[in-house]
């Protein structure tokens, strides 16, 4: 028999018959008296100088109330408070086409859309960069006047261990180049605020955003008005991904023509917008040199990046850092280097998408892993196994290793498959692939620096037995309400069905940092599972007292706190709650999480990556290639994953099919592309999410390593499971075909591309994949030469560690 | 523009109201009767979010203007429950955990109740054409076909 009453089983979630009745109340769902209903007006250029703004005609339009342009809000804004390089509506330029410029409110939403027409912008146009290339090299165009270089938002070079020495030692060496092409979230769900500043001079805004916290503080900077005025509700996200964790401009035009008004102000943005307001996927280019022994260990392993980062900062630092960080955490790698470029282009922000940063890189490492496993004629899933990173360990760039999984992982999925001997056996046109991963559960540090909880819970019972727990979590359909009443229900003794949850409300709940970078598992569950132990040893105490038991012999499950020598002497959960109000008066407890210190190093840039526990994965795709037409038909996918320990495995395994979904679109075909800085596809008809028709069979496998510091145990499901997925297949595909896919998506076009054509030397294509950065109107060879220069030149400052 | 009166039969009750004649049923259930349930992911026919029964047919209401309905039953999701009781479907959703984020689930479910209101027991294919036009970003599907399945097979 189990241990725990709640962890563990199959419940249905908390807020699942809201979901299911249509009562769900999604920030587009709120209809107040007297609202207003606001629209944007964007951006129809690439880039170019506001010159003027005449919004007089818009104003004179009956019906509408209000219209507010960038310049009644020019203060910068951004998520990360470092890299501020965004202001709520363009100020006196735009940077890509889909940038909000003004916003107008009026009576109804056919009003505010006609007024649209009205407002007159006069643009100067200015010389667009579309390509990473461009970026690197044009110092005569600048898309922010703060890049020092050229457009270079950020660049970062770090380095551990003798790579030098490592490479000496290697008896092989692989350099391979890859692209990952960008694309977005395209949660069903499109972005929607609603905010109403009372007559009380309170702001309240209602928004489906993953960080109730963080948009709190941007709010105050942007609007003026004192934190202490403003609440924030995140309303249940419908969908988010990563897509709804930045502070938006609908979010601060909202709130300023509320303020505007005295009257309510919805903004819902259409399908085409969501498309630009994406912070989706980074494109990457990447370049990964490993250093291998004849038996496979890795002796070094240096690895660049460039990203293209559209036109604003978003979250772009970490990302950054993330495509170097989690390299690491897999496989013994003893000397490392990264460098890593982010530049600006004109097209919209891109920014994190579940895996944030880490899912480009391991699909470049993962593809090369099965290079080098068939240069060496190993198994590509013994060899993985015969060089993981151990357990409780610290790896060459300093990140904490504590839980493990990888391998149990990778034995799961050969019981399941047989992939090993499978590979390679399938005949023409079928194939297998594998790829393993990681993922952190929550990054290690806050988004501004400060000494405070990373999530905090409050958590009270009323006379009834009935148990409130209340938390700053936003919930985005990945379950983290059920989380919080079933971590407080465990702890209780109590079913979670007699929880209720207060969630991502900034008045009534303690600070939880939000919903990005999973972080709400570890986090808030810990959180809210000290609140409710607290709770439990005031209860524990006075029906110890009643029953005449000492504490320590009583346990508490299904509604009863009970004597663990003779269970039939027990307290009803709600008479102990009466008891114990008796005794101590009012009951209310509260619990903080903040991750433990020296889990990362301490060098410029450690800050990204370390994380209280990794969770691990390793994924196995299945594939069918069309000869003839070059569909690639993904068969199966099968997952494993580490997340600790499952909470509700039900839950877990809907995070991980969901992330192997996701997975699978990204590499058979979604792709944020654009045309003169014009997106190609921004609707669903042409930017295709897979259907269930698409959509492979889907098999999750749960390991379970039971992290120590976890909350019973649990670590991250939400975003890991999303990595292997894509190298997976992509190894699959070569498995099949016998071409190495270097870059995403892998569209039949691309297929039916490589299957015609021969190389120099007359040998049918087996690579489709960059070979270097692109020829273009800049030199590639030079802004290579340059980087490598910079990075030289940092090399040769620093002492080797 | 001159609004228009208008009687719809909405989850089994006469339903009258103004409204401008080009909005769409969507915006009239949602906006002028207050069923919030369903959902717009589009509003241009591409998701399926916004999927009610006209007299037990699936249609997108993004693009049903009301004036075609006539006097048909429109059934949403707040008309799925029987009475107290939940449909089999709500039941067998929420036990399969196959509604996430649920912003898709009312679509979702109006499409699965038309499945299973003409197919009793619905092979897995049949289960995924049927849905396929209703698009889902969080669950993969598997547990959405998982649910249908228990729902059918307690009918």
């Amino acid at each position: 028999m189990s241990e725990f009453s709640v962890i563990g089983r199959r419940l249905p979630k908390v807020n699942s018959w809201a979901h299911l009745t249509g009562q769900a109340r999604y920030a587009d769902d709120l209809f107040l008296p007297r609202m207003l209903y606001g629209r944007l007006l964007r951006s129809t250029r690439p880039h170019a100088r506001i010159r003027r703004v005449d919004t007089s005609r818009a104003l004179a339009h009956p019906g509408v109330v209000a219209v507010v342009t960038g310049a009644d809000m020019p203060e910068k804004m951004g998520i990360m408070p470092s890299t501020q390089d965004e202001t709520a509506l363009a100020v006196d330029r735009v940077r890509y086409v889909g940038e909000p410029v003004a916003a107008v409110a009026a009576l109804d939403e056919d009003t505010a859309f006609d007024a649209l027409s009205l407002i007159q912008v006069d643009y100067e146009d200015l010389e667009p960069i579309f390509t990473i290339e461009e970026a690197l090299e044009r110092e005569d165009v600048k898309i922010h006047d703060e890049a020092k270089r050229a457009n270079v938002f950020k660049e970062v070079h770090l380095s551990f261990g003798d790579l030098v020495g490592g490479f000496a030692a290697a008896d092989h060496v692989r350099d391979d180049w890859f692209f990952f092409e960008g694309n977005t979230h395209a949660p069903i769900e499109s972005h929607s605020a609603v905010a109403w500043f009372g007559a009380d001079d309170k702001l309240t805004l209602w928004t489906a955003t993953q960080v109730p916290h963080y948009l709190h503080r941007e709010l105050e900077k942007v609007l003026g008005l004192p934190r202490s005025r403003i609440r924030v509700i995140a309303t249940p996200n419908g969908g988010a991904f990563g897509g709804k964790s930045d502070p938006f401009g609908h979010e601060f035009a909202a709130a300023l023509l509320s303020m505007r008004t005295r009257r309510p102000v919805k903004i819902t943005l259409d399908r085409e917008e969501v498309f630009y307001a994406h912070r989706g996927r980074h494109p990457v280019k990447m370049r990964i040199r490993t250093g291998v022994k004849k038996d496979g260990e890795i002796t070094a392993v240096h690895y660049q990046s460039w990203l293209d980062g559209g036109a604003y900062a978003s979250y772009g630092i970490a990302t950054t850092y993330y495509t170097g960080a989690l390299l690491t955490v897999t496989y013994r790698i003893p000397a490392y280097k990264f460098d890593g470029v982010r530049v600006y282009t004109n097209k919209p922000p891109c920014g994190p998408k579940r895996g944030h940063g880490t899912t480009q890189p391991r699909y470049g490492f993962e593809c090369q892993i099965d290079k080098i496993a068939e240069d060496l004629q190993l198994d590509p899933l013994e060899y993985r196994k015969k060089i993981l990173q151990p357990a409780n360990s610290r790896t060459v760039n300093e990140l904490r290793i504590t839980s493990m999984g990888l391998g149990e992982c990778l034995d799961a999925l050969q019981r399941a498959t047989r992939y090993s001997e499978r590979r390679g056996q399938l005949g023409r046109g079928k194939g297998i692939g594998l790829a393993g991963s990681a993922y952190i559960s929550g990054a290690g540090l806050p988004i501004y620096w400060n000494e405070m909880p990373h999530s905090g819970a409050e958590i009270r019972t009323d006379r009834g037995g009935g148990v409130t727990v209340m938390c700053g979590t936003s919930e985005i359909g990945q379950g983290s309400d059920n989380m919080l009443a079933s971590v407080a229900a465990e702890a209780l003794g109590i079913m979670p069905a007699d929880v209720h949850v207060v969630s991502g409300d900034t008045s009534l709940a303690p600070v939880d940092l939000g919903s990005y970078s999973s972080r709400v598992t570890f986090m808030a569950g810990n959180a809210v599972r000290d609140a409710a132990m607290k709770l439990r040893a005031l209860l524990v105490a006075a029906a110890a007292e009643k029953l005449e038991v000492p504490a320590d012999r009583l346990l508490s499950a299904y509604g009863r706190i009970y004597d663990r020598d003779d269970p039939a002497k027990f307290v009803a959960f709600a008479d102990a709650a009466v008891l114990a109000e008796s005794k101590h008066g009012t009951l209310v407890a509260a619990g903080s999480y903040k991750p433990p210190k020296g889990i990362g190093g301490s060098f410029k840039g450690a800050g990204v990556g370390p994380t209280p526990a990794y969770s691990y994965q390793a994924a196995v795709a299945e594939v069918t290639v069309d000869m003839d037409t070059g569909v690639v038909t993904v068969d199966k996918v099968t997952t494993a994953h580490d997340c600790g320990r499952a909470l509700n495995p039900a839950n877990v395994e809907g995070q991980v099919e969901g992330s192997a979904y996701m997975g699978y679109g990204e590499i058979i075909g979604e792709e944020q592309v654009f045309r003169g800085g014009l997106h190609k596809k921004p609707s669903l008809l042409d930017y295709k999410i897979p259907t269930s028709l698409d959509t492979p069979v889907l098999e999750a496998l749960i390991v379970e390593s039971v992290d120590d510091e976890g909350p019973f145990g649990a670590k991250e499901a939400g975003e890991g499971p999303l990595n292997p997925v894509i190298p997976a297949i992509a190894n699959a595909v070569y498995d099949a075909i016998g071409v190495r896919f270097d870059e995403t998506p892998i569209t039949a076009e691309k297929v039916l591309n490589a299957l015609g054509k021969r190389d120099r030397r007359g040998e049918p294509k087996t690579r489709i994949g960059p070979d270097g950065l692109d020829a273009g109107k800049s030199d590639p060879k030079r802004a290579l030469r340059r980087l490598t220069a910079s990075t030289d030149a940092r090399e040769r400052k620093r002492p080797l560690n | 523009m001159t609004k228009q009166l208008l009687t719809l039969r909405v989850n089994g009750e006469p339903r009258t109201i103004a409204a401008d004649p080009h909005h769409t049923l969507l915006e009239v259930l949602r906006e002028e009767l207050g069923l919030t349930g369903t959902k717009h992911g589009c509003e241009l026919g591409e998701c399926g979010a916004c999927t009610v029964l006209v007299d037990g047919i699936p249609v997108l209401a993004c693009l049903t203007l009301p004036a075609l309905v006539g006097d048909a039953n429109v059934t949403t999701v707040e008309g799925l429950a029987i009475g107290e009781s939940l449909h089999p479907l709500q039941i067998a959703f929420a036990e399969e955990g196959a509604a996430q984020c649920g912003y898709c689930t009312p679509g979702m479910l109006m499409t699965a109740k038309a499945l299973l209101d003409t197919t009793a027991r619905p092979t897995r294919a049949q289960i995924a054409s049927a849905i396929s036009g209703n698009l889902c970003r969080c669950t993969g599907y598997t547990a959405i076909y998982e649910a249908i399945e228990k729902a059918a097979a307690r009918a």
